[in-house]
């Protein structure tokens, strides 16, 4: 396909589920309700850490308008010494984060739930519910979890020998990086420190759960994958993946943090006991105290360079807070921090450390984040020191098709120095700065993925198409899988109607997640709509008698070619339709594959800001986020990605932050005091969409969603620093930290 | 919550009435806007077996102007006050308080009388009030009184009202030749965020002469405070620098906050001080248009 002829991919045609919701018809988590349903609360620990001794549910059972109480005990039980892995979660730390079993491990985590008629009643139970806990010293930063005497939250996980919070480690080795630091005419290394920040998505989580008497099961939620959603719940109820049907409702927002359960399983046990569908809405509290946000984390790195401006070395340590089970993403700050250069010797070690939070989800580019804004931190001030252009040099050092990455691949073709090329030539580069105000730069990468995915291509009875996919649509995938479509078969986008399947009308497909859905589902639509061509030329063939290699599918139509063209009539997709009865039936394609080819993606973002220097104020006022998108397929969503991605990092950079008090409870719980950016804090958020094509995927397409949360930490303090010449090694940059530092 | 008994009056009597009998037996509330009685409502904080709804009363929904002294029903919404043009131009800086209230949607409610009953030490209108120097007529079971607005609150969620007393309206004095008044405050975020300070000037200019002044402070204290040493350190003066350094530093010695999550004690004290400069230039400039 020549791109200069597309006539839908790379346009912003209408998204297909835009009228629904500026209309209030989506149906989101909390919308869907049943003759009969009952409501569900969730009674959560008052404590950081204690052992559950015994839970006495008696009189919450007893209450008028209860109708029935889940703990622990109605769950599967997966001993802690036997792995049982789902994805990259374990489904032994998942059933104790949906309801706790030996310990509650922080404040607000799940005890006990109960069903009710009201949301009342069921509130009035869980306080009717009799724990007996012995309560045990907590540990919240990861300072306090790794010093020697530290509370230990899991006493069979060992480091070195001994119980630990240290819960795994993760390293990435290329060449000697004692030769390459000696090689180095200047060395600079410093530590940093984030706060654990939230998702902050709109929508809290919700769901609705009815199972028959015979354990059929039905389940309408807000996920990143509905397929998640059932696995998760079969684990946890030992109900069969057959017997459950998970239903995606629309998703207010996600980022990562509905990728695991929370309430589903719960439900699910409540409407078995109950034999009532089960209603289950969270409240923002619950949302903040009790689901994923990222790690806050500490790391040191230290990068040595030669004054000609060459990197020698690298060495990145990063410890990431896992909250109460396992599983911090260190891989992703471990991984990506140094992916965008090209190093001759570096040493990444990442820490996933326990402690008495609640279990981190994943977040948009889990790690990296973290990982790139002690580098690129590091990086600028290297920069500074060699009288370098920060751009200039990173270009110098930058990784390359054919660059042996640190975290362990070789490169294909790749965009990351278009990006800062991008970068270069852009007006927003060479733009007068005005007093107290400062340019700061920064690169991020994300791995991106692939994996499973299946779709189906239906040509209707009308000739128009019907295409389901099982992935939720959290960032566009519907309007541009109707591009590609439309593409392919040379038809009217309007003509083509994008649906998520439920686990019971499309095959697997792996969640929302990794910035993979449009990559894996656009190649499975791609080859069931090459598939629905073929046998459209095949009944075209049928009807003119001639061989089907003789018929050239094009704008939509079947058309004779070679020896026959010109002899027939072409047949529109409306006409085969027509005839599809009488030519063999109905016209329909699907596949499903484990898909592979995925690429990472690179970016490289400009920020000023101007500092209130009296009372300690940051604000962004200009923003240009370049990034290797590979192929836009539908721009306007690629530029709203990389736009929220930045607002997101803004937010992590400058005011989000999870404060515990002195009890060891989360004192911000609410977005008046978890200071998410509002639209007046910001300013435009300028994009260069630079397209270099996966050469591995039919329509050229990378990930995209998440690389665009990857710099912006970084590229504002270094802002920061260039405005007021203090260099800021902790997050968030809030007003009163900045102020005190600056007037030290 | 189960049942909640609602009560509309039509007048200020039939509402002092209805408090005071359903004091004594329950906890009721007034409810004026509700953008902060709903929001305690709904997080548990307030359990009311009565709600008395204010605003059906006449009196506490008007806006009047007796030559030049302005009074302002304690239920008049913030987007209604905003369209009286000329209270604007008498009082800008109360009416910049107002406005800096919750969003669009909140003004369409929020009034005066609820962000000053609601006694929190960070609402935004009332260091405004205290700076221009209204009162507050408040009527009860045993009549009416007055108080000026820094005499009002005790401490955070706790005001001189007894019982069955509502706050009726705010009597502005009229506005001084060349007064003007201003307000400014410090948050995180740009909107839709609670002060971490509040600073509120009014001054009156004579021949580059300060004649007087009001400076209150929000948010670093139990209460929204008149800083009277600044009045101090400014009436008499030009303006000159070691005046207004001195009031600067009445201003941060006048501070007794809190160390939390919204901000350390530090870190209040220093930005009352840059408030206050700022608010004070913000007044001069007014004061010296009119
Ligand atoms: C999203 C949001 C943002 C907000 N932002 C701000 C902000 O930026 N700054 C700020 O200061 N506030 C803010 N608030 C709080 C609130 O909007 C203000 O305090 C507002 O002025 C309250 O007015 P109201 O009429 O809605 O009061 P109500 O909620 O009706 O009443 C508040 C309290 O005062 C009592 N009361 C009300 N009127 C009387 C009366 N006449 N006599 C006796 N008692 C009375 C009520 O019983 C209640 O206890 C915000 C609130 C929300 C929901």
């Amino acid at each position: 396909m020549n791109e200069m002829d597309n006539k839908w991919i790379g346009k912003n045609t209408i998204r297909p589920d835009g009228a629904d919701k500026v209309t209030g018809r989506a149906e989101y988590g909390a919308d869907t309700i049943m003759p009969g349903m009952i409501w569900g609360k969730v009674l959560r620990s008052p404590y950081p850490h204690a052992t559950i001794k015994s839970i006495n549910t008696k009189k919450a059972e007893e209450l008028d308008g209860v109708f029935s109480v889940a703990t622990s005990a109605d769950c599967v039980d997966f001993p802690v010494d036997t792995p049982v892995i789902l994805g990259i979660q374990d489904i032994r730390w998942m059933a104790r984060n949906v309801l706790a079993k030996e310990k509650a491990l922080f404040h607000g985590h799940p005890i006990a739930a109960v069903a009710a008629r009201t949301e009342e009643i069921a509130e009035k139970a869980c306080e009717l519910i009799e724990v007996d806990y012995v309560v045990h010293p907590w540990a919240i930063e990861i300072d306090d979890a790794i010093k020697p005497d530290a509370p230990i939250l899991h006493d069979f996980i060992k480091f070195d020998g001994k119980p630990s919070n240290i819960a795994g480690t993760l390293e990435h080795k290329k060449g000697n990086i004692e030769e390459g630091f000696k090689d180095a005419d200047i060395i600079i290394e410093k530590e940093f420190e984030t706060a654990a920040v939230h998702q902050g998505y709109l929508e809290t989580h919700a769901c609705l759960v009815s199972v028959s008497p015979d354990d059929r099961t039905t389940i309408w939620s807000s996920s990143q994958g509905q397929f998640m959603v059932r696995a998760m719940t079969s684990f946890i109820t030992g109900i069969p993946q057959s017997s459950i049907r998970a239903i995606p409702a629309e998703i207010g927002g996600g980022f990562g943090g509905k990728t695991i359960v929370y309430l589903e399983p719960v439900a699910t046990i409540l409407s078995k006991k109950s034999g009532r569908p089960v209603k289950m809405v969270m409240t923002r509290e619950e949302v903040m105290r009790a689901s994923g946000p990222t790690s806050g984390s500490k790391s040191k790195v230290k990068i040595g360079a030669k004054n000609n401006g060459k990197i020698t070395a690298a060495q990145g340590t990063f410890y990431l807070q896992a909250g109460a089970f396992p599983g911090a993403p260190i891989r992703g700050a471990a991984g990506c921090c140094l992916a965008p250069y090209d190093i001759p010797n570096a040493h990444t070690f990442g820490y996933d450390v326990v402690s008495n939070r609640s279990k981190v989800a994943a977040y948009r580019a889990p790690g990296a984040p973290i990982g790139a804004y002690a580098v690129e931190c590091v990086l600028d001030e290297v920069a500074e020191a060699l009288k370098m252009c920060p751009l200039e040099f990173r270009l110098k050092n930058a990784a390359k098709e054919g660059t042996k990455a640190v975290h362990g691949p070789t490169y294909p073709v790749m965009g990351y120095v278009e990006t800062l090329e991008a970068c270069l030539s852009h007006p927003h580069y060479k733009a007068p700065l005005k007093k107290l105000q400062g340019r700061g730069y920064a690169s991020g990468f994300w791995f991106n993925a692939g994996g499973e995915s299946s779709a189906q291509v239906n040509i209707t009875e009308d000739g128009n198409v019907v295409v389901t996919t099982g992935h939720p649509d959290i960032g566009g995938s519907r309007a541009s899988i109707a591009n590609i479509t439309a593409e392919l078969l040379g038809i009217d986008v309007n003509r083509v109607s994008v649906l998520i399947g439920d686990t019971a009308t499309i095959g697997f497909s792996n969640l929302t997640g990794g910035s993979r859905v449009l990559f894996a589902s656009a190649l499975v639509v791609t080859e069931s709509t090459n598939q629905v061509i073929d046998i459209l030329k095949d009944r075209a063939s049928k009807i003119w008698n001639i061989d089907k290699e003789a018929i050239e599918w094009e704008n939509g139509e079947a058309r004779p070619a070679g020896d026959n063209a010109g002899k027939f009539k072409p047949l529109s997709l409306v006409e085969l339709a027509e005839q599809a009865t009488p030519t063999g039936g109905p016209i329909g394609a699907g596949h499903q594959v484990n898909t592979v080819g995925a690429e990472g993606g690179f970016a490289t973002h400009i920020c000023d800001v101007e500092v209130d220097i009296e009372l300690g104020i940051a604000r962004v006022i200009r923003y240009t986020a370049a990034q290797d998108v590979g192929k836009a397929i539908h721009p306007a969503y690629v530029e709203g990605q990389l736009q929220g991605g930045v607002v997101q990092g803004i937010g992590w950079a400058l005011n989000e932050e999870y404060i515990y008090n002195k009890e060891g409870k989360l004192d911000n719980p609410g977005f008046l005091d978890y200071r998410i950016p509002v639209c007046s804090d910001l300013p435009m958020i300028d994009t260069i969409l630079v397209e270099v094509p996966n050469p591995q995927h039919p329509q050229g397409v990378r990930g995209v969603g998440e690389v665009p949360i990857v710099p912006p930490l970084s590229a504002i303090a270094n802002a920061i620093y260039n405005a007021i010449g203090t260099r800021f090694y902790s997050l968030p940059m809030s007003p009163p930290k900045v102020l005190e530092k600056i007037s030290d | 919550m189960s049942e909640v008994k609602f009560i509309s009056p039509e007048t200020i009597e039939q509402a002092v009435d209805a408090y005071s009998k359903s004091s004594k037996e329950g906890n009721t509330k007034i409810l004026a806007g509700g953008t902060d009685l709903l929001v305690q409502i709904r997080s548990g904080i307030s359990q009311p077996d009565t709600i008395i709804d204010i605003k059906n009363i006449k009196e506490l929904k008007e806006i009047s102007n007796d030559n030049g002294s302005y009074t302002i029903g304690a239920a008049v919404a913030g987007a209604v006050l905003d369209e009286e043009e000329d209270f604007g131009n008498n009082w800008p800086g109360v009416l910049e308080a107002l406005k800096l209230i919750g969003s669009e949607q909140i003004q369409g409610r929020a009034s005066l009388g609820g962000n000053l009953c609601n006694a929190s030490p960070a609402g935004d209108s009332v260091p405004a009030l205290i700076a221009s120097g209204a009162t507050v007529k408040i009527q009860g079971p045993e009549g009416e009184r007055k108080m000026p607005i820094e005499s009002f609150h005790v401490g955070p969620g706790k005001t001189n009202l007894k019982n069955g007393e509502i706050v009726v309206n705010f009597q502005f004095p009229k506005k001084q030749k060349h007064s003007g008044d201003a307000y400014l405050r410090m948050i995180p975020r740009t909107e839709m965020d609670i002060a971490v300070v509040g600073c509120a000037v009014n001054v009156t200019i004579e021949n580059d002469k300060c004649v007087d002044a009001r400076v209150a402070l929000g948010a670093v204290a139990p209460t929204a405070l008149l800083i009277e040493d600044a009045s101090k350190a400014l009436i008499g003066s030009n303006f000159e620098k070691k005046a207004v350094e001195k009031a600067a530093l009445a201003c941060e010695a006048a501070c007794n906050p809190i160390d939390d999550k919204r901000g350390t004690i530090s870190y209040r004290k220093k930005v009352s001080k840059v408030l206050f400069k700022r608010a004070l230039e913000k007044a001069i400039e007014r004061a010296k248009r009119g």
